[in-house]
């Protein structure tokens, strides 16, 4: 965990992406326009936040088999560290549907979905805190976090396919991958998603390092 | 003759019109040179979405600091 060429590749990948996502080529799309460059930008976001709640999701399901603190408070942090990008997700969202789509919230089924899936996972805040016991709280918050993890799924990429949705990948609005996605935006998005991925991981660590620390300390 | 000259003028009102239209300011800055500028916006939220957040673990973690300094 300790070990630095990660964090330098996610640094570098990072500083390439805000590099040669505003140099390079993309294709010209009316209406999009240049707002294209958001791929890079904005979905990366959500990838970071989904791979930190399966994270978080799996110290949940170690911590019920190992009663270990340590994966708790590992659980907790990463779900932590993952809303922050849900939150930039929605956000980001927000500004770049304001100019294609012409509203900051048009009731999305895509942009209330996120929403939801953001406020289970505030909940999960929420329960954790109002329980003060510790093993209790351990126990009953990975089996919330269990139930909350496939509810996130669903809400993000199940239910928005199933009804008609301005954002790209649902109801019958085709995804970028189908045409957009040329190999031109693939050289930059991928190292996007691996990058803002290593970045939200970082994150991750130096909450879980605090808290170990913070622990120690009372 | 007259209902020439009444369309004329009719239309030539209608364009005048749309010229006004177009001196109405509005705020077009930011849908300029292809919305470049949603680009820059989202890129500003994300990084300062993030460096607040840095600074926020990092006025934990001088807490923690001062807390396990030897002195104390």
């Amino acid at each position: 965990m300790h070990r630095i060429w990660w964090k330098i590749l996610a640094a570098v990948l990072v500083i390439y992406t805000s590099i040669a996502g505003l140099l390079l080529e993309v294709p010209r799309l009316a209406i999009l326009n240049e707002t294209i460059r958001n791929l890079y930008f904005h979905v990366p976001m959500w990838f970071a936040m989904v791979v930190l709640f399966t994270i978080s999701v799996w110290y949940s399901v170690r911590s019920l088999s190992t009663q270990s603190e340590a994966d708790d408070i590992r659980a907790v942090e990463s779900a932590n560290a993952g809303i922050i990008f849900g939150i930039l997700g929605i956000v980001t969202g927000a500004v770049w549907a304001k100019f294609t789509w012409g509203q900051f919230w048009s009731f999305d089924p895509k942009q209330n979905f996120a929403a939801i899936s953001l406020l289970l996972y505030f909940a999960y805040f929420v329960l954790r805190n109002a329980i003060d016991e510790e093993q209790k709280r351990a126990k009953i918050a990975a089996i919330y976090n269990i139930f909350a993890f496939p509810m996130m799924v669903v809400l993000l990429f199940v239910l928005p396919r199933l009804q008609d949705s301005l954002h790209p990948g649902n109801g019958g609005n085709p995804g970028f991958n189908s045409y957009d996605l040329d190999s031109r935006m693939r050289m930059v998005f991928y190292p996007a998603c691996l990058g803002w991925i290593l970045v939200g991981y970082w994150v991750y660590t130096l909450r879980f390092r605090t808290k170990i620390l913070e622990n120690k300390q009372l | 003759m007259k209902k020439l000259l009444t369309i004329l003028i009719l239309l030539f009102s209608s364009l005048n019109l749309l010229a006004q239209n177009n001196d109405i300011e509005m705020a077009d800055r930011l849908r300029e040179d292809g919305k470049i500028y949603i680009v820059v916006i989202c890129i500003v939220i994300i990084l300062f979405g993030l460096l607040i957040y840095l600074f926020l673990l990092d006025k934990r973690l001088k807490l923690l600091e001062k807390k396990s300094d030897p002195k104390n």
